[in-house]
């Protein structure tokens, strides 16, 4: 549980009066109901598409690959201008999930699940290109390094094009679990809200029985974080891959270092932008503008005009090293690259991906909705044109006069493309009528903290000034503990605050049972952001312990000695004191220490409390963070 | 699979759950599961769980997966069919090093979902006793595992004395079977063991 409490300074992650039910009632709903016209029409169009790019394919491997516009200067042309681009788009989705996983970004929450789905969709339609590229693709299966009668001869290990085939078909198969081991709570709760039959089948087969126990969740919630953790270079390392296949050959305009860290910073732009106008879509289809909120396009838009700048850069460092360079091949390629017969692609580049995003340094355009979805497309336009120019004015004008040629897309490419246009959406299309677009457990697990009428109940404690909330805590704490103290100078502030202390007194006294459910959470609520380092340390413990005490006198030097001694409720055996001593340390007075216990004896329910008087706090400073505290602040934040 | 008694409490605050779980756990009755809908912190910490190892089995796979790849393309290169390839030498590490990190990844992340879905024991078909529909919706749920010394009685009073909005006593499949989550399970109609 994290009940850290969390200022208004952060926009609330999901808006309007939400409780876990209502959650899971906006988020299922689409699931539960029929979809609407707007679905049908798109999905109509999504399998025309989708049915044109069979055709396409077909005609393509039917009469070969003479059928494109490629030739032999100009290799590449479409068909691996769209793998990069479809495999970029899918970086986002990982980025998502996992770096900003790792990250701690509240944020991620309400976009990854169908940022993830993104991943894979268009990993898929990035897939199709390499393999339809092969011609006879029937023997596609020479990639793979089996035993076989020609030898055995094995793939080439040391070309980046078989170092893809292991990329690409490593990000798809973890992107996919990842995706799919957080679904599976999501299916759960749609199985155990299924009214009819066959509903109640399948989602019962696609939640794998999961039932969710503690134990359950303290698995997926490791499994989450480590393949998070796996994830991060992953998604790096494949678009630094993908970029090989130029780098690592001697063609000018190809032949650079700056390659990898281009393309991924490239691939984010391009994803975020698809992510976008995605949800613009999605939020507005399914009503989930609640939870798909306009800070939520705001976060990407802002990581769009940073990694949109990024490109930028990348592109002027490209022209300075040319130049810096004075190789006369790399001179030429780029001269013919802004000049030449081609240069409306890398004009259309520089305008959408460089100079236009750089609108979004404007607050206002990047919260506004139509706005966004406009700037989606036209990035994801320029990143397309920034994979064309890449692939072809690097190679339309090569070493020999005599060979220079001109590429023009044949219609069997064009139907490739809007294939997977088909493909994708078609695929989008069906998640986001069969699957949670959010992941709803993660949403219910941030909603306390960040949730509208959550953060709205804790406005006048926010309103208050530092000094006055200081006066109000000292005043009820000294009113309170005079015998112990003795010192009643802030006792006249009391009728100032009447109001304020009336909650703070409910805060500070847990241990009057009126208040014993919400105390303890207000506590850490109230003064999480006074003392940072206490609710960190004591986050796991407190949920042990409803009758907690927690005094903070947050500036001031208080000896342990002083620490009042509080009546326990009869019953209570256990009471945590936290006393912050000084700015960076915390001690934690504690007279149960079941960590420790738990830490050292594994049996079930082994945690046995020690037989001690319950009014004399134990000072342990030694108390170890135990690994599940850690990994608990991870998934946390 | 065995089918047993449980007194089955539920709580729609996580504030309430703590304590309540931590009472059970001093009660001296056997605590046979909390549910909840979504990943509570600390609650594995207040049942007693230990921190799961899965991270360390992640941790092994990968190693699995990095020398997997090293010895394969090693092997082949120094040993089954070396070949020249633009001059770059027959142990050439530096190359493999793209293959070698997909494969750790690869076999790292197979490898622990794989381990998860043994852990948990799910898996598609897999079916287990739900003690409320809502348990994955808004609602926690302690069962209590009685056995035949436990009064029924008092140990619905105990669970409405840890703050239970709602308590029930019933008869359950404790561990996992394979079925169909439309079909009535035989144990469902049972008003005594």
């Amino acid at each position: 549980m994290h009940i850290k409490y969390e200022s208004f300074i952060r926009e609330p992650l999901v808006e309007g009066n939400k409780d876990y039910h209502q959650v899971s009632e906006d988020i299922v709903a689409p699931i539960e109901g029929k979809p609407g016209r707007m679905w049908y029409v798109g999905f109509f169009f999504s399998i025309i598409l989708l049915c044109f790019g069979i055709f396409s394919v077909s005609w393509s491997v039917y009469w070969g690959l003479g059928t494109w516009g490629v030739n032999r200067t100009i290799g590449w042309g479409w068909d691996i201008t769209n793998f990069v681009w479809w495999i970029g788009i899918g970086h986002a989705g990982t980025l998502i999930s996992a770096i900003l996983l790792l990250f701690r970004q509240g944020w991620r929450t309400g976009v990854n699940r169908a940022a993830e789905a993104m991943t894979i969709f268009a990993v898929m339609c990035a897939g199709q290109f390499p393999i339809w590229h092969m011609g006879r693709v029937w023997d596609g299966f020479f990639v793979l390094p089996y035993p076989n009668t020609r030898g055995p001869l094995w793939p080439n290990f040391d070309s980046p094009l078989l170092w893809d085939v292991f990329a690409i078909s490593t990000y798809f198969t973890v992107s996919l679990l990842f995706w799919y081991s957080g679904l599976i709570p999501d299916f759960a709760l749609i199985r155990d809200r299924a009214k009819t039959k066959l509903r109640k089948m399948l989602y019962g087969v696609a939640s794998f029985g999961w039932t969710g126990t503690a134990k359950n969740w303290q698995r997926q919630e490791a499994l989450a974080l480590v393949l998070a953790g796996l994830s991060t270079p992953l998604v790096l390392s494949v678009h630094t891959i993908v970029s090989f296949d130029f780098a690592t050959s001697v063609i000018p305009g190809w032949h650079t270092t700056i390659f990898p860290p281009y393309f991924v910073a490239g691939a984010v732009f391009s994803g975020f932008a698809m992510v976008n106008t995605l949800l613009v879509l999605t939020r507005k289809i399914l009503h989930l503008e609640e939870y798909i909120t306009i800070g939520h396009l705001e976060a990407m838009n802002k990581i769009i005009v940073l990694t949109g700048s990024i490109v930028g850069v990348a592109y002027l460092t490209e022209l300075f090293i040319a130049w810096y360079s004075q190789s006369w091949g790399e001179m030429a390629a780029f001269q013919w690259r802004i000049l030449g017969p081609y240069w409306w692609s890398y004009w259309a580049m520089m305008t959408c991906n460089v100079v236009s995003p750089q609108l979004f340094w404007v607050k206002k355009l990047r919260r506004n909705v139509p706005f966004t979805f406009v700037m989606s497309i036209v990035v994801n336009i320029g990143m397309w044109f920034e994979r064309f120019v890449i692939i072809v004015t690097s190679t339309y004008r090569d070493w020999i006069p005599g060979s220079w040629s001109y590429y023009s897309p044949q219609w069997t490419e064009v139907g490739f493309y809007l294939g997977t246009f088909g493909l994708f959406f078609t695929c989008y299309f069906l998640f986001a009528k069969y699957f949670p677009v959010i992941a709803i457990s993660e949403i219910k697990f941030v909603l306390k903290t960040s949730g509208r009428n959550f953060k709205e109940k804790m406005n006048h404690i926010e309103e208050m000034s530092a000094e006055s909330f200081y006066h109000i805590a000292e005043a009820s704490h000294h009113d309170d503990h005079d015998d112990t103290h003795g010192d009643d100078t802030h006792g006249t502030h009391d009728t100032h605050h009447k109001e304020e202390k009336t909650l703070v007194d409910s805060i500070m006294h847990p241990f009057n049972d009126e208040h014993l459910i919400e105390g303890a959470t207000v506590v850490e609520h109230l003064l999480s952001p006074i003392v940072e380092t206490k609710t960190e340390t004591i986050e796991e413990v407190s949920h042990e312990v409803k009758q907690e005490e927690v005094i903070t006198v947050a500036p001031i030097v208080t000896p342990v000695e002083e620490i009042p001694v509080v009546e326990a409720k009869e019953g209570t055996t256990e009471t945590n004191f936290v006393v912050e001593t000084d700015d960076t340390k915390v001690e934690e007075i504690k007279e149960s220490t079941d960590e420790v216990v738990v830490k050292e004896t594994t049996v079930d329910g082994g945690a046995e409390d020690r037989d001690l008087p319950s009014n004399s706090p134990i000072v342990d400073n030694t108390l170890p963070t135990t690994d599940t505290e850690k990994k608990g602040d991870d998934i946390a934040d | 699979m065995a089918i047993k008694k449980f007194a089955v409490a539920t709580y729609l605050d996580e504030e309430v759950l703590f304590p309540a779980v931590k009472k059970v756990r001093r009660s001296g009755y056997k605590l046979h599961d909390v549910y909840t809908p979504f990943a509570v912190h600390g609650l594995d910490v207040a049942i007693g769980h230990k921190e799961t190892d899965l991270h360390i089995a992640g941790f092994i796979y990968g190693l699995c997966g990095t020398s997997t790849a090293v010895g394969f393309i090693s092997w082949i290169y120094t040993s089954d069919w070396p070949q020249n390839y633009g001059g770059k030498p027959h142990f050439a590490l530096p190359a493999w090093i793209p293959i070698t990190f997909e494969l750790t990844v690869l076999f790292a992340a197979v490898g622990m979902v794989l381990t998860f879905c043994y852990l948990n024991q799910i898996m598609p078909g897999v079916k287990k006793h739900v003690f409320h529909p809502r348990q994955s919706d808004d609602t926690f749920v302690v069962a209590l595992e009685l056995n035949g010394k436990n009064s029924e009685e008092e140990a619905i009073a105990f669970l409405k004395s840890t703050g239970a909005t709602e308590t029930s006593i019933q008869i359950a499949e404790s561990s996992w079977w394979y079925g169909r989550w439309d079909k009535k399970e035989a144990y469902e109609t049972m008003t005594h063991i």
